[in-house]
């Protein structure tokens, strides 16, 4: 089956929720929906379950409206970021109850329990309940309840959340090879752009209750439309470069990490900065510098730029630095934010205000 | 302000323990140095927060020492010991401004109000709340309303030390990098020993100086996150840290070189030396997946190997690839070849680690 939402909107008590969302989601798709907290990402999910209704606009399962159509006939399944299982039930018995309530043999359930079990790894938990488990043991039981009934549609709001990090990359790769050879439609919300790369698929930038930009995972990350989906694709956040405009109010961005210390090519732009700390992760050390104050539209704010560098980096604050920005890594945007052809960026259109472009500048 | 010394600690939850694994804590000693930026960083269910209440005070350790600047504190509770706290949840009170919010530590013990005064706004100021001072906590949104609860455990500033655990968990991810900063800062500008209890290896390794990473109840290494990362003492090391985490391959020895599926690999013979001196059976190869060389021609010493998966995570990828059954993780970056079909694999020498019964084999 597959999902269409055309023209959805939603506010709650006179506050626009979603705003205008149109998707297209086919069967067997992979869709992730990245956006900060409060995007709207769990209010789009809710509507796409049925369990809230849009003001405007219609929601098409296969085609059909699905307005009227009461959840439970839907097919669909939720997986949230709490651990949400039945206390008082084992977990043989958590992932059984959907195929209960469909009124399933005790054969079917016991077969279709186990095979789900076992790909989830927790086969050898069947009988214990769920606060005897780990925290990633019981948002596996979770998934596996949700998994068990073979809905047409699951929605995953952030299911890793709570999770360590290393859980969630074993868990998250799981969940990429279970939907392989899936016709299901999956929907997974996350607040993390590493997370929605890592996971691939069809990516939508959710901002304010409104669709930003949507392609699939790396495309979008690569070739944003505008500022704000470069800004929601960047972590950290995208640094504007302020100091270099062209003539016709042409905007300037790179993303941390195509930041370096060293000049790459001749047509590399360089600013003098001023460390302000130095986090260093092991392999990478993320550079916080900023500028001295300088006046840019109504701001007033020091410029912050933040560089994110392979290997180790020892940095004191105040410490002086020269960053450079090479051009075929720059995004460059028009006056309203929309993202011009990158080609044509050259060190021509680009004219240092304050401090002049190049290596050597 | 005050160096946290534990000695010979150990702790179970049950009341006749014997086996190892019948310890939450097996026994460690450990010292965090006075002024220090401490993580204590591990997975769920590793001792973490049983270690962590333990310092705090609100557990009693089985056996072993507490110390605080040399003083004996098992038996003392958190208010004697004098530690801030600050929890995953936040602790406000909704009715009270964020002023009184962060004043009520101060009030509690009775300060002038001028000292008061001055330190709330030094504290909202470095967390940037100035402006939120006189809105009513319960108007804040969720991320503001950590901030202040942070502010409340900061803002005491004669404490032996400042526990924080898993304070930056409901933050969102963006506000996230702000706030560690801040709090960085915040130790910088005060002196006082922070130790910060994480299950996220970004967060532990660009707040604090020394990692304690733990696991199943010990601390399997206590170093920089560059140590942590370069020369890992534990296989589980290698595989928390760094995402994805470190290969290994099982391995015997002969000859000077890692042997695996009829194929060698030379180490470093001194590592070598040290290893068969071991003598056990339990014997690994580990390399990081951004050390490992791809190369597009066969070369001296590379092994040959077949590319079953790349993983496109923006400004780099990750490259599977097949030796003898063996799958092998290799980081490229993003304007890098990307390899397809036959590949040949090598592995830079200093990066190259070997680990008997999980240990590292390091050479002196």
């Amino acid at each position: 089956m597959s999902l269409t939402l055309n023209n959805v909107s939603r506010s709650v008590n006179g506050e626009p929720q979603l705003s205008d969302i149109s998707m297209s989601l086919s069967a067997g798709s992979f869709n992730v929906l990245l956006g900060r907290t409060l995007a709207g990402k769990t209010s789009l999910m809710r509507l796409m379950a049925g369990l809230d209704k849009p003001d405007s606009g219609q929601i098409l399962m296969h085609g059909e409206n699905v307005l009227g159509v009461p959840i439970q006939r839907r097919n669909v399944s939720m997986v949230y970021q709490q651990f949400i299982n039945y206390p008082h039930l084992s977990v043989f018995d958590n992932i059984a109850s959907p195929l209960r309530v469909a009124g399933k043999s005790a054969s079917v359930i016991d077969n279709k329990v186990r095979e789900i079990a076992s790909l989830l790894h927790i086969e050898e938990f069947l009988k214990r309940f769920p606060l005897e488990l780990s925290g990633g043991q019981q948002q596996r039981t979770a998934m596996a309840r949700a998994l068990v009934k073979d809905a047409s549609l699951i929605l995953f709001d952030e299911p890793l959340a709570n999770l360590d990090y290393k859980l969630r990359e074993e868990l998250r790769t799981e969940l990429r090879d279970l939907f392989k050879e899936s016709k299901t439609v999956v929907v997974y919300a996350t607040t993390e752009p590493s997370e929605a790369l890592a996971l691939g698929g069809v990516t939508t930038l959710l901002h304010q209750g409104r669709a930003i930009q949507s392609g699939p995972a790396h495309i979008v990350y690569a070739q944003p439309d505008n500022i704000l989906a470069a800004e929601l694709f960047s972590e950290p956040s995208l640094n504007m470069l302020f100091d270099y405009q062209s003539n016709n109010d042409e905007r300037f961005a790179i993303r941390p990490e195509h930041i370096t210390l060293a000049a790459t090519k001749e047509t590399d732009l360089a600013l003098e900065l001023t460390v302000d700390v130095a986090e260093i992760s092991g392999s990478e050390t993320f550079l916080h510098m900023r500028k001295q104050a300088i006046k840019h539209g109504t701001d007033d704010q020091p410029q912050e730029i933040v560089a994110r560098l392979r290997g180790i980096h020892h940095y004191q604050t105040g410490d002086t630095v020269r960053a450079y920005f090479p051009q075929a890594k720059l995004f460059r945007f028009d006056a309203d934010g929309h993202i011009l052809d990158p080609k044509k960026s050259s060190v021509e259109a680009v004219q240092g205000r304050h401090v002049k472009g190049g290596a050597n500048g | 302000m005050a160096e946290i010394k534990l000695a010979s600690l150990a702790h179970s939850y049950q009341t006749s323990p014997s086996a190892p694994e019948d310890y939450a804590i097996r026994q460690m000693d450990h010292v965090w140095e006075q002024g220090g930026a401490y993580a204590l960083l591990g997975p769920s269910g590793c001792g973490k927060s049983t270690l962590l209440n333990i310092i705090s005070g609100l557990l009693i350790p089985s056996s072993g020492h507490v110390l605080f600047d040399g003083k004996e504190v098992n038996h003392l509770s958190p208010a004697e010991r004098n530690v801030a706290q600050v929890f995953q949840f936040p602790v406000v009170y909704d009715t009270m401004t964020v002023y009184d919010n962060l004043a009520f530590p101060l009030r509690n013990l009775g300060k002038d109000k001028a000292t008061i005064d001055k330190r709330v706004r030094e504290i909202a100021a470095a967390l940037e709340l100035d402006s939120d001072l006189l809105r009513k906590a319960n108007n804040l949104s969720a991320d503001d309303k950590q901030k202040v609860s942070m502010g409340r455990g900061l803002v005491r500033d004669e404490v032996s030390a400042i526990l924080l655990d898993e304070p930056l968990t409901v933050i969102d991810p963006s506000l996230k990098w702000k706030l560690r900063r801040q709090l960085k800062r915040l130790h910088q500008q005060f002196d006082i020993t922070m130790v910060l209890v994480t299950h996220d290896q970004l967060e532990a390794s660009t707040f604090a100086d020394k990692i304690a990473l733990m696991y199943q109840g010990q601390i399997v290494q206590n170093g920089t996150p560059q140590e942590l990362f370069e020369q890992p003492a534990h296989t589980f090391v290698g595989y928390f840290i760094g995402s994805p985490g470190m290969n290994f391959i099982e391995v015997s020895l002969h000859d000077g070189c890692a042997c695996f599926a009829g194929l060698s690999v030379p180490v470093e013979p001194a590592t070598y030396d040290l290893a068969v001196n071991l003598g056990s059976s339990n014997m690994k190869l580990g390399i990081r997946p951004e050390f490992v060389r791809l190369h597009e021609q066969s070369q001296a010493g590379a092994l040959d190997t077949l590319v079953t998966n790349i993983e496109d995570l923006g400004s780099y990828k990750i490259v599977t690839v097949e030796v003898a059954g063996q799958p092998i993780k290799a980081r490229i970056e993003e304007d890098d070849w990307v390899p397809t079909g036959r590949v040949y694999l090598s592995f830079p020498l200093p990066w190259l680690k070997l680990y008997a019964d999980e240990y590292l084999v390091k050479a002196v």
